[in-house]
């Protein structure tokens, strides 16, 4: 159990490579979680790129101040709310040029001025690297007693060399490792269904053997997703997101993976004693 | 930089800056007096930079917003098509502090830093190509540099004042994500000696373009020229049916209509290649090992691009 007010569990998703699909493999627990009945809440700490309000489709809207704090934004027809820097941009195109002292007075009023009600997975979207971000956001959620974080990665050996980075930066600020997830593992041509290794395949799985951390899974590319991501617009009527990636190919591959982490974020939140 | 005594507060206007010392955020600070007396005005160091760095012609920044979408890779095939001209001197600078790539894809892993009166010597792939990172520094592979801002800047700048390059016609700047510490730091230290310009580079995905809109918002906010925008993973063909789909998708246009958008020219697209990301892993010259690729092809195009927006003579490749 977390201590946040609030939220049930806290789960960090983490990469030290960037583009590796920290944002998407965020969204897609999150889908995943909501279609099976959960309350999630997303939580965006990238300053400088936030992608969650794209993710969602709901990047018009606003967080409303209230007398207990910032409420989150509210996906329409899902069990999601989420809260991002990018809703407090006036425009989207809009560069945030900030050093590190003023990110993290960020990220602490991200976790403690956010009211979150009835959360019981928190997911946290993280920028890449080690750095100002990632010691606040460490040093911030001790209080917290986060679930531990889920490592994304992509196969190939300049993603897994970063990524072998942030496993050692989880072990050094005591961030426990739920697992890693290796993304963009494969591709299957529409025209004739060969599996391509656009980027190779099975770093993951080999890297997450070497530091002795579970594997949660191989996650294919599929353009559906993306599209799926970017089409958002035109689609119509609430839920639409959830309801399309149902039909997603990536669902069925996702399920797995999140019954993987609520297994060992159960399992783990059970031994703490509150 | 003066020396402080307890870790910045929160909307702390920097210790270098002008009005440290005397903002509202100082109030109360350990800091303040610190702060207040401190030398203010340009970085003393500046006049160093500059006269390091004035035997370098051309200094270009590889920028983008978002990550993954091949800053590194760009950065390498462009220093590798560069230095296909045995006359033409080339260094790649990596300040990409917590995620370092290029020493990979160079295949310089495990190499080291010499240091001589002069500064450090960066580690040469090649008798006309230079590399110079934090990788090189660290005793393992797989440590991590959990660094804050500050930090991170004083390597940048020993890096700008100490590393001994030599004359140069490139040096190519690689940089992490973001518009952060690193972007203001290297842009702050190189004003004096002149940077040419940064290549965006970002993939066709609105959500890879939603950031380089910010990074270019950042350009124009800091002064820096864009040279241009580079579309990369544009585009898959299927090494067995030759079919080509798109991997991610171009739903708004992609990088073309963006750089119409905002009036900076387009570069040009490099399709997605396995290759490419093989030829990484192993530190391989991509250029080399395929020049009849048609990654390649658009690659020599860019570097045409860019040679005509510095106002430089077509290179023979």
């Amino acid at each position: 159990m977390s201590l946040l007010p609030g939220v049930q569990h806290i789960i960090l998703v983490l990469s030290g490579k960037g583009g590796v699909g920290k944002s998407s493999i965020t969204t897609q627990l999150a889908l995943s979680l909501s279609l099976s009945g959960h309350r999630v809440g997303v939580l965006d700490v990238d300053l400088t790129g936030p992608n969650i309000p794209r993710m969602f489709g709901v990047e018009a809207a606003t967080v409303t101040q209230t007398p207990k704090g910032w409420k989150p934004v509210q996906v329409p027809g899902t069990n999601i709310s989420c809260m991002s820097l990018g809703f407090l941009l006036r425009d989207r195109g809009d560069a945030v040029v900030w050093r590190g002292p003023k990110k993290t007075a960020m990220v602490r009023q991200f976790l403690t001025d956010t009211v979150w009600e009835g959360v019981e997975y928190l997911i946290v979207d993280t920028p890449p690297g080690t750095s100002d971000e990632h010691i606040s956001l460490a040093e911030e959620m001790r209080r917290f007693l986060p679930s531990g974080a889920v490592i994304v990665t992509t196969p190939q050996a300049v993603a897994t060399a970063d990524v072998r980075k942030e496993i050692n930066f989880c072990r050094k600020v005591g961030i426990d490792i739920l697992g890693v997830v290796e993304n963009m593992s494969g591709f299957v041509c529409p025209h004739c269904t060969e599996c391509t290794d656009v980027f190779s395949s099975g770093g993951g799985e080999k890297m997450a053997e070497e530091f002795g951390v579970a594997f949660l899974g191989a996650v294919p590319i599929d353009p559906k997703f993306g599209l799926l991501i970017e089409s958002q617009k035109q689609m119509q009527g609430e839920g639409t997101l959830e309801r399309e990636y149902e039909k997603c190919g990536l669902c069925a591959v996702f399920k797995g993976i999140t019954e993987k982490v609520m297994g060992i974020v159960e399992d783990k939140d059970k031994r703490i004693p509150v | 930089m003066p020396e402080l005594v307890a870790p910045e507060p929160d909307h702390c206007p920097g210790p270098e800056s002008t009005t440290a010392g005397t903002s509202d955020a100082c109030a109360g600070c350990p800091n303040q007096q610190i702060c207040a007396t401190a030398p203010k005005g340009p970085d003393p160091d500046l006049p160093a930079i500059t006269s390091r760095l004035s035997t370098i012609h051309h200094k270009l920044l590889i920028l983008s917003g978002k990550g993954g979408v091949g800053k590194s890779t760009f950065t390498c095939m462009l220093a590798h098509a560069l230095s296909q001209d045995a006359d033409t001197q080339v260094g790649i600078m990596d300040i990409d502090i917590c995620g370092p790539s290029i020493p990979r894809m160079m295949g310089a892993q495990g190499e080291a830093i010499h240091t001589s009166a002069s500064g450090w010597s960066p580690v040469y792939v090649a008798d006309n190509l230079g590399v110079m990172s934090i990788q090189f520094l660290l005793p393992s592979e797989d440590d991590a540099v959990i660094w804050r801002g500050p930090k991170k800047n004083g390597l940048i700048k020993q890096f700008l004042r100490d590393v001994e390059w030599g004359e140069l016609d490139f040096l190519l700047v690689d940089t992490p994500p973001g518009t952060s510490d690193e972007h203001l730091s290297v842009n702050g230290y190189l004003k004096e000696s002149g940077v040419d310009g940064a290549v965006l580079v970002t993939g066709p995905q609105e959500v890879s373009l939603l950031d380089v809109r910010k990074e270019l918002d950042f350009c124009r906010k800091a002064g820096i020229r864009v040279i241009g925008i580079v579309e990369n993973m544009s585009g898959f063909v299927c090494p067995n049916c030759h079919g080509e789909s798109q991997i991610f998708h171009a739903t708004t246009g992609g990088a073309k209509a963006l750089a119409e958008e905002k009036g900076v020219p387009f570069l040009g697209a490099v399709p997605l290649d396995p290759r490419i990301g093989l030829s990484c892993d192993y530190g391989e010259s991509f250029f080399d090992a395929y020049p009849d690729s048609p990654a390649c092809e658009s690659l020599v195009e860019i570097i045409g691009s860019i040679r005509s927006e510095l106002g430089l003579e077509p290179l023979k490749i």
